[in-house]
């Protein structure tokens, strides 16, 4: 070989190195932190975050959705709307198989449907609008809307819709079926080994329909019950991935600056978490507007961002996360000004009553937040009183009513009309419930504006709708708006592909990759 | 003997049943249920589900009805179910007895052995240095929290000089089988062991060593001394054996504590015990789990009281079986 070809070998080489770097390796295994441990691993049964964090490998949707929201196939692989948006047609995946090998076919997605309306409230409340859903043939799925219902295409992400095997669960006693603890589901993961308080053990789907995928041959999901324990556990090599929301927030700067650590706040999108003060309008102080005024000038939500969670998120301007449709930050703004608050107090007559702050007993941060909140209303002579709850303790008294003022975040699920609307119409003020119109807020102009943005077309017209909801409620001010949270997920560098959609870390691990 | 050992487990059931019927109420009066706890979970709930979240759970029967209901499975040895784990009790806590009482009787045995060495030491020494630093070195244990004891564990030996791991029973993925597990677990047993049994010890080192200086004073002692027996003799045979009989007493009630974990200790090393497991159940107000484990525990302290008294005769034999 003369030197002039060994040279063009080399440069060639050296030229395509660093694009084959990028081509996914298979092998390996991600070693991840999940907390807390998750009850159970049926998605269709539980549908808390840990669940679908480890879930979201092992059962599917029939969409999942890109960081803009936009579908993407999962087990449909493609979907028409008829022309007057009330006839949703899915086309399915051929030779999709179950864990156990039995074929996935249309008359799952039907009994998914049925079984998902008496145990899923939210797969109820998105699937309200539909009338009926036919299979005619065994790849082939039909809804039929009675009306044209917006976001409908986006209620079908494995965690709000995931698919069950009809096979194991049709004719059994849902509540006790074994199953719900060695799931079977048709992901790119199958559930290997669960020791009770120490992992979950999932490996490949050798059979995934997805030829290659996934890259990774195991998940090991380990339970470190104390947020310093988990750092450590990243720290020290042990864990290699770190999820949103593993770590105290004052943790996530020291653990960023680590070695062959990569940080993003990608993956959120979809569910777009919205912090906020849930503000008893029904009685006492805050009945009144401009208490409720007061309290969002007095809060500083600057500091609140930069101290209490390092600089993460965004303040919040109103209802809408700016990640979700139809946001607008074209609404009345409350800058921190405590001169003001005290002005509107003094306007409204407040004479300080007692005032009773719940903050939420989900770790140190949401401790350190409730503090500089009490702080914050102190300091514009608001008598605050706070009350230490426990989880259950807390949504008992949000179910009942019992309390002033609460912290809270919720999910936005990427459209008004499934995450945002359910906490401000009147209907869904309903005692011994949470995360619905807890604050007891009602007005007819709003309770019309959603209902007519879930059905109207086309988009323009929702915006319209939306935007308008948004400003109406900015000024009434129902809940004191904090922030968009960032929960961002923390890993080794040589973890790709970890998150590729809107739903992040909670929909499995397909795309991941070791580049070992 | 075997009448008083019937008669004590006949009182025990009696007992039992009534910690059962107080645990009952008790854990009720806690504000917040299962269904209260799931439907916050889930991000949403409405009417029907909380509804069935109860029906789910049972509790939308009257109180008597639920305890009647409980009552009737323990008289079966049935624990019932646990809907929040989607499993039966008695299997969950089975799960968690072998690494509860690897780490319980771990920290019992350091405890116990030093603390009753260095507790004869202290007393052999009494006034001297080593009885100060004796007594120093084990208040020192029992006066810091247990979680800060562990997290300072952690950060010298996994983080900076990364001897023990820092969390959990074993290497995760590993997969090591026979000797090579052994020393695997064993590794990871150090830390928790260590921090739950330094806390304890403390105790048994002043117990004991209160105990023998008091018995040193008596009569018996001086007699011992007079007939010519060595220094080494006395302690060992007169001394120890009747200074033991509070130290006995101590780790009989310890014992029986035994099987509920250690809540703290298995937190901050993520070690698979009960104690986790009853933490966990109470926030999630999961009422036959955490009633299942209150049941369990219950059980053992009767037991080990029974056993404590048995093994009283066997230091002492001048006690006798009363009823």
């Amino acid at each position: 070989m003369s030197k002039r070809v060994l040279l063009g070998v080399l440069l060639a080489c050296g030229l395509a190195a660093p694009a084959l770097a990028q081509e996914p390796k298979a092998g390996g295994a991600i070693n991840a932190v999940i907390q807390p441990e998750p009850p159970g691993l049926m998605l269709a049964m539980v549908q808390n975050g840990p669940v679908q964090m480890v879930s979201g490998n092992i059962f599917e949707g029939l969409l999942r959705y890109s960081p803009k929201l936009e579908p993407q196939p999962e087990l449909a692989e493609s979907w028409s709307v008829s022309e007057d948006a009330k006839t949703y047609t899915f086309k399915l995946r051929k030779g999709v198989t179950w864990h156990d090998g039995k074929p996935f076919t249309a008359a799952d997605v039907l009994f998914s449907i049925e079984m998902l309306k008496q145990t899923h409230a939210r797969a109820r409340n998105n699937l309200a609008q539909v009338d009926k859903v036919e299979a005619p043939d065994d790849y082939t799925v039909v809804f039929t809307l009675k009306q044209p219902f917006g976001p409908f295409l986006g209620i079908f992400e494995v965690g709000s819709m995931p698919i069950v095997p009809k096979h194991l669960y049709e004719g059994t006693d849902w509540k006790t079926n074994p199953y719900n603890n060695a799931p079977v589901g048709t992901g790119p993961f199958m559930f290997k080994e669960w020791q009770k308080g120490s992992f979950i053990r999932l490996v490949k789907n050798p059979n995934y329909y997805e030829k290659g995928k996934p890259y990774l041959d195991e998940i090991y999901w380990q339970i470190i019950p104390d947020a310093a324990a988990r750092s450590v556990a990243y720290e020290t090599g042990k864990v290699d991935v770190l999820p949103g929301g593993s770590v105290e927030n004052f943790d996530v700067p020291r653990l960023s600056k680590l070695k062959d650590t990569c940080v993003t706040g990608a993956g959120w999108e979809f569910f777009s978490p919205l912090a906020w003060l849930w503000l008893n309008n029904r009685q006492g102080p805050l009945a009144d507007k401009r208490v409720r005024q007061a309290v969002m000038f007095a809060i500083d939500r600057d500091f609140a961002k930069d101290v209490i969670w390092n600089g993460l998120g965004k303040v919040a301007t109103g209802p809408s996360a700016s990640t979700i449709k139809y946001y607008t930050d074209d609404v009345p703004k409350y800058p921190y000004d405590p001169a003001k608050a005290k002005a509107l107090l003094k306007e409204a007559g407040y004479k300080g009553e007692k005032i009773r702050l719940l903050p939420l007993a989900y770790g140190e941060t949401w401790q350190r937040w409730g503090e500089a909140v009490k702080q914050n209303l102190q300091d514009v002579g608001m008598n605050i009183e706070t009350i230490a709850t426990d989880v259950a303790g807390f949504n008992q008294k949000i179910g009942d009513w019992d309390y002033d003022i609460a912290f809270t975040y919720l999910y936005q699920y990427g459209d008004p009309a499934l995450g945002v609307g359910r906490n401000y119409v009147s209907s869904a003020i309903a005692k011994g419930q949470v995360f619905n119109n807890v604050e007891g807020y009602s007005n007819p102009e709003i309770d019309k504006l959603f209902a007519d943005g879930a059905v109207a077309t086309p988009d323009s017209k929702r915006k319209e709708i939306y935007e308008k909801a948004q400003k109406i409620l900015v000024e009434d001010v129902p809940v004191a708006w904090m922030l968009e949270l960032q929960f961002p997920t923390i890993m080794r560098c040589k973890v790709k592909n970890l998150i590729t959609t809107g739903i992040g870390v909670n929909d499995g691990f397909k795309d991941a990759w070791l580049d070992k | 003997m075997l009448s008083f050992v019937a008669q004590r487990v006949v009182k025990g059931v009696i007992v039992l049943l009534a910690i059962v019927v107080l645990n009952f109420f008790l854990i009720r009066l806690a504000p917040g249920d299962p269904a209260v706890v799931m439907a916050g979970e889930a991000g949403a709930s409405d009417q029907i589900f909380v509804q069935q979240l109860r029906e789910k759970f049972g509790l939308d029967k009257p109180l008597p009805e639920q305890l009647f209901i409980y009552v009737k499975g323990i008289a079966t040895l049935d624990l019932g179910f646990s809907f929040r784990q989607q499993a039966p009790v008695a299997k969950l806590i089975g799960e968690r007895l072998p690494a509860t009482l690897l780490l319980t009787l771990t920290a019992f045995a350091i405890s116990l052995v030093l603390g009753v060495l260095f507790g004869t030491f202290a007393a052999r020494f009494a006034g001297t240095f080593l009885d100060t630093a004796i007594t120093v070195f084990a208040l020192i244990f029992y006066a810091m929290p247990i979680f800060w004891v562990a997290l300072m564990g952690i950060l010298l030996f996994s983080v900076t000089m990364d001897w023990l791991p820092s969390f959990g029973y074993e290497t995760v993925g590993a997969n090591l089988t026979g000797f090579a597990h052994a020393v695997d677990v064993a590794k990871h047993l150090i830390m928790p062991a260590m921090t739950l049994g330094l806390f304890f010890m403390a105790t048994y080192t002043r117990m004991t060593r209160a105990s023998m200086l008091e018995v040193k004073r008596l009569d018996f002692v001086k007699t011992a001394r007079a007939k010519g027996l060595s220094d080494a003799v006395i302690q060992r045979r007169h001394v120890l054996r009747n200074a033991l009989l509070p130290v006995v007493t101590l780790a009989g009630v310890h014992s029986g504590t035994l099987i509920g974990g250690a809540v703290i200790t298995e937190t901050v090393f993520a070690w698979p015990g009960i104690g986790r497991l009853m933490y966990d159940a109470l926030l999630q107000r999961d009422y036959n789990l955490l009633l299942g484990v209150f049941v369990i525990c219950s059980a053992m302290v009767l037991i080990f009281n029974l056993i404590t008294d048995l093994v009283y005769r066997l230091v002492d034999p001048r006690i006798e079986f009363t009823t």
